[in-house]
């Protein structure tokens, strides 16, 4: 299993890729800057985002049973999933008492977080991804590299090379308005024969017991009119008190994920159309107990904008499939942990902790201190070996002591020795592209010795 | 007025110039500066690294070092941050929240404590100044691209009051650099990426030194460029106020 | 223990104290709402029209989509222009050319109508049509979302939406398209 360095080295192979995956995210970035800069309250915006979802996860309890209550009043099946696999499962329960073998999905991270397509295909059960993002990274047969954007890591030839293998375009046809156009074709056929659908979840109304999905393409809607059987998938923290609350989330929502006003469908679903099926699964898998990790709590918060994405500057020259995880990205980071710390502990190390995600998240999500968080509880629980241990606990001697600093400083041994980068070695990481800094004639130590100290 | 001076274990052992820098400045401007012989380091290495409950032998020391001052001075925001945000003593606490307090990163210090209006310093060149991510987002030494709030800059406020200077403009004002302490090792290729595109940027627009308020992300910046044999220089952002005087 | 009983009892052990929730109360500023409603449907790939009286509505279509093929209308004045759909399978609306739509009201900051399901009579008419016609009241046109979700209010409906231009994607290299799956045109008449 490689980890996020590995991975990312492997993508800086080819660097002008990079840069164009970097000022294409980056050009997302800017996008989202000017949204926010129409709106002299952001700031209030993003503040009531945040107190309101943290207000929901101190009272998640009432609010999922309220949320239960009323989305059963209202005719939809309510169905609670411990984890994945229990997801998995009634999602496969549903589908085969309805003897539906072929459905569409439109986007759902949590069904990735789950593994849900390949479970179902075990299971003789055909999916389609309707976002054109998902379908083309479906195509691929790679998992989404961004939460919003899915295939924002390939190019407009590669795309053309898949649909022309798949869908049946001209060869070497590259042009996004001529593949959009095929994929609607493609689609608009599975949209109209596929018996149950699956959508994903954006908000969910405890005081309504309705839901709000997001999209630009209308996919989600299109999937969920025209099939019997509407399945929403949904981690329980996305949950909000009041339908009034929405107006908040949505203006923050799709300006911080792309800089549009909003996202053009806003689809609230209350309850089913006469002869339809909706199920709801809520999904803790980790939620839970990320619920009771006090210092990172406040990721529940998240909204799945992106925005911590396109603002990293880790994330702009790693690629998101980097980070190994469902989710990428500066959130990812901090999300994955909780879900296996042995697998993810490289993750909360991929940043430098610059705190751009943190500004840019409209539910501030105190990101970056997460990560530093997250990489104090990891260490602490061993997951850096004990090699990684020992070095750390040297360079602490030598400096909680003064006089070993001075003496080893003098002579320049331990600084180049042990100071990680600055270790004058062809074979030390920093010297591969960096030259070393000069060392000079006296340290500052010494200079104030000679010329201040009386 | 005593004024503590904290110099980081790597300007003190790679760049005494910036630490110099700063205490000529600080004199000039009728400080008493004092520089505890007995410092080392602020613990961020080892913290940034997870290791944070292995700081304590630094901590204690910092503390020993500098609670008796009016104010901590140092020309680093990345430390200063650090100190600011994660020096704890269980058994002193009330010396380091003291501590913590009173601790100021140099440009912050002239502008919010001094409030100095003028500097006798001049330096006929152009110059690109590279927000460290620490001084900036974590000090709020300059306002933040992200967020929607007034525009200013401490450090910028001070680089104008240098004669003869010529401030270039940046496509990307305030992305980070890569350094990010031992990040610039464990993610070898993402960290020198990063690098040499602010270096690139910076050249681009026709900067002849690149200066900021953390000497790590210069040095960060300087071994790129001299891996590329570019007469482009780093320097201290105190070293610029402080010179040519 | 059911998924469910252990959910809610691992929520409930680990949920925080009780937090209170930030009233949030939007300033109000004003704002000529029509210009800003057409230039942001502009800018969204969308097309605002500004009508006095509903036969210029009436004779805009006219001119625009006659002969075009299906068309369904579920505006009560402009019923003649097409069809109206009554509890049939959606599945037979694939066709769909045009879609003529009222709408309760609209939003300015993000040139958003809301429908809901008794406008529509069927759910993805909206969706389906290749093209789209709203028509909402000037009077009804709000600033914000805020002011959206007042007038939604404890308001019950099956199904409702905000539709903000004709469907889109820039998935393939972050080039805007319109028309994924849903309409591929959008044109709003404020009466």
């Amino acid at each position: 299993m490689k980890n996020h360095a590995q991975l990312s080295q492997e993508f800086n192979a080819n660097e002008p890729r990079v840069n164009w995956h970097d000022e294409t995210l980056w050009w997302v970035r800017q996008k989202r800057d000017k949204a926010a800069n129409t709106l002299p309250e952001w700031e209030q915006l993003r503040e009531a985002a945040s107190s309101i979802k943290y207000h929901t996860l101190s009272n998640l309890n009432d609010y999922l049973q309220q949320f239960e209550a009323n989305a059963e009043q209202n005719g939809v099946t309510v169905h609670w999933a411990a984890d994945a696999k229990e997801h998995n499962e009634i999602v496969h329960r549903i589908l085969a008492a309805e003897g539906v073998n072929r459905i569409v999905k439109s986007k759902s991270m949590l069904t990735e977080e789950c593994h849900l397509n390949p479970y179902l295909a075990e299971k003789g059960i055909d999916v389609i991804d309707t976002d054109l993002g998902e379908r083309i990274v479906q195509l691929a047969d790679e998992p989404p590299s961004h939460i919003v954007l899915p295939c924002i890591h390939k190019k407009k030839e590669e795309i053309g090379e898949l649909f022309h293998e798949h869908l049946g375009t001209a060869k070497g046809e590259a042009d996004p308005q001529v593949l959009t156009a095929a994929a609607r074709v493609h689609l608009r056929e599975k949209f109209l024969t596929r018996r149950a659908a699956i959508t994903g979840v954006n908000f969910a109304i405890a005081e309504t017991g309705e839901f709000v999905v997001c999209t630009n393409e209308g996919n989600a809607d299109m999937g969920a009119h025209l099939a019997d059987v509407h399945i929403a998938c949904m981690g329980i923290e996305k949950l909000i008190p009041q339908r009034r609350h929405l107006s908040i989330y949505l203006r923050l929502l799709a300006r911080s994920a792309t800089g549009q006003p909003v996202t053009t469908y806003s689809s609230h679903f209350r309850r089913p159309r006469a002869g339809q099926q909706m199920h709801i699964v809520l999904v803790d898998n980790g939620r839970s107990t990320q619920l009771g990790r006090e210092e990172f709590r406040n990721s529940l918060k998240c909204i799945r904008c992106g925005a911590c994405m396109n603002t990293c500057p880790v994330y702009r020259r790693s690629g998101g499939h980097s980070y190994h995880t469902a989710i990428a990205g500066p959130i990812g980071a901090i999300l994955a942990p909780n879900l296996d710390m042995k697998q993810y502990a490289d993750l909360p190390f991929a940043s430098t902790l610059c705190g751009s995600c943190s500004n840019v998240c409209p539910v501030k999500i105190d990101i970056h201190d997460q990560l530093y968080k997250w990489r104090q509880v990891l260490m602490k629980d061993g997951q850096g070996g004990a090699a990684k241990g020992l070095s750390m606990k040297a360079m602490n001697f030598t400096l909680s002591s003064p006089g070993v600093y001075r003496t080893a400083g003098k002579a320049g041994r331990w600084f180049l020795r042990n100071v990680p980068f600055v270790v004058n070695n062809p074979l030390n990481p920093w010297y591969k592209q960096r030259d070393m800094p000069e060392a000079p004639k006296q340290s500052f130590g010494e200079w104030y010795q000679q010329n201040r100290k009386k | 007025m005593r004024v503590g001076l904290f110099i980081p274990c790597y300007v003190d052992q790679f760049y005494p110039n910036a630490g110099i820098a700063t205490l000529q400045l600080l004199e000039k401007l009728g400080v008493e500066v004092v520089y505890p012989a007995n410092q080392t380091c602020c613990g961020q290495p080892m913290a940034n690294s997870g290791f944070e409950h292995l700081t304590e032998g630094c901590n204690r020391l910092f503390v020993d070092q500098f609670a008796g001052f009016d104010y901590i001075v140092s020309p680093s925001g990345s430390c200063v941050l650090h100190v600011k945000d994660h020096l704890h003593l269980h058994d002193r606490e009330q010396e380091a929240e003291q501590v913590r307090t009173k601790v100021y990163e140099i440009t912050a210090f002239l502008t919010d404590i001094l409030q100095v209006t003028a500097l006798p310093g001049r330096f006929p060149h152009k110059v690109g100044l590279h927000q460290s991510c620490h001084g900036q987002r974590g000090l709020h030494l300059s306002a933040m691209s992200e967020l929607v709030a007034p525009k200013f800059s401490k450090p910028l406020q001070l680089l104008n009051m240098v004669e003869g200077i010529e401030l270039i403009p940046l496509k990307r004002e305030d992305e980070c650099c890569g350094f990010g302490g031992t990040f610039c090792v464990t993610e070898e290729a993402v960290s020198v990426k990063m690098g040499k595109d602010r270096v690139s940027d910076h050249l681009e627009n026709g900067a002849q030194f690149i200066t900021g308020t953390d000497m790590s992300c210069l040095m960060h910046m300087e071994g790129i460029l001299r891996r590329r044999n570019s007469q482009v220089k780093v320097m201290h952002i105190t070293e610029i106020l402080n010179a040519g005087s | 223990m059911t998924s469910r009983e252990k959910i809610l009892a691992a929520v409930k052990k680990n949920q925080p104290e009780l937090a209170p929730m930030a009233e949030y109360i939007q300033p109000e500023r004003a704002e000529d709402l029509v210009a800003k409603f057409a230039i942001v449907l502009d800018g969204i790939g969308g097309k605002a029209v500004m009508v006095q009286r509903m036969e210029e509505i009436r004779q805009h279509l006219q001119e625009h989509w006659l002969g075009k093929g299906r068309i369904v209308s579920m505006v009560p004045e402009l019923r003649d222009l097409g069809e109206q759909p009554s509890e049939v399978d959606p599945h037979q609306f694939e066709n769909v050319e045009l879609a003529i739509l009222p709408a309760h009201f609209a939003v300015a900051e993000n040139s958003a109508v809301w429908v809901t399901e008794e406008l529509l009579q069927q759910r993805v008419l909206p969706f389906i049509t290749q093209n789209l016609a709203v028509i909402v009241r000037r009077e009804r046109l709000v600033a914000t979302m805020h002011h959206a979700y007042e007038l939604i209010g404890n308001g019950d409906y099956g199904f409702g939406t905000f539709i903000a231009g004709p469907s889109k994607t820039a998935d393939i290299e972050q080039s805007l398209v319109l028309g994924a799956h849903g309409s591929k045109s959008m044109t709003v008449f404020l009466l």
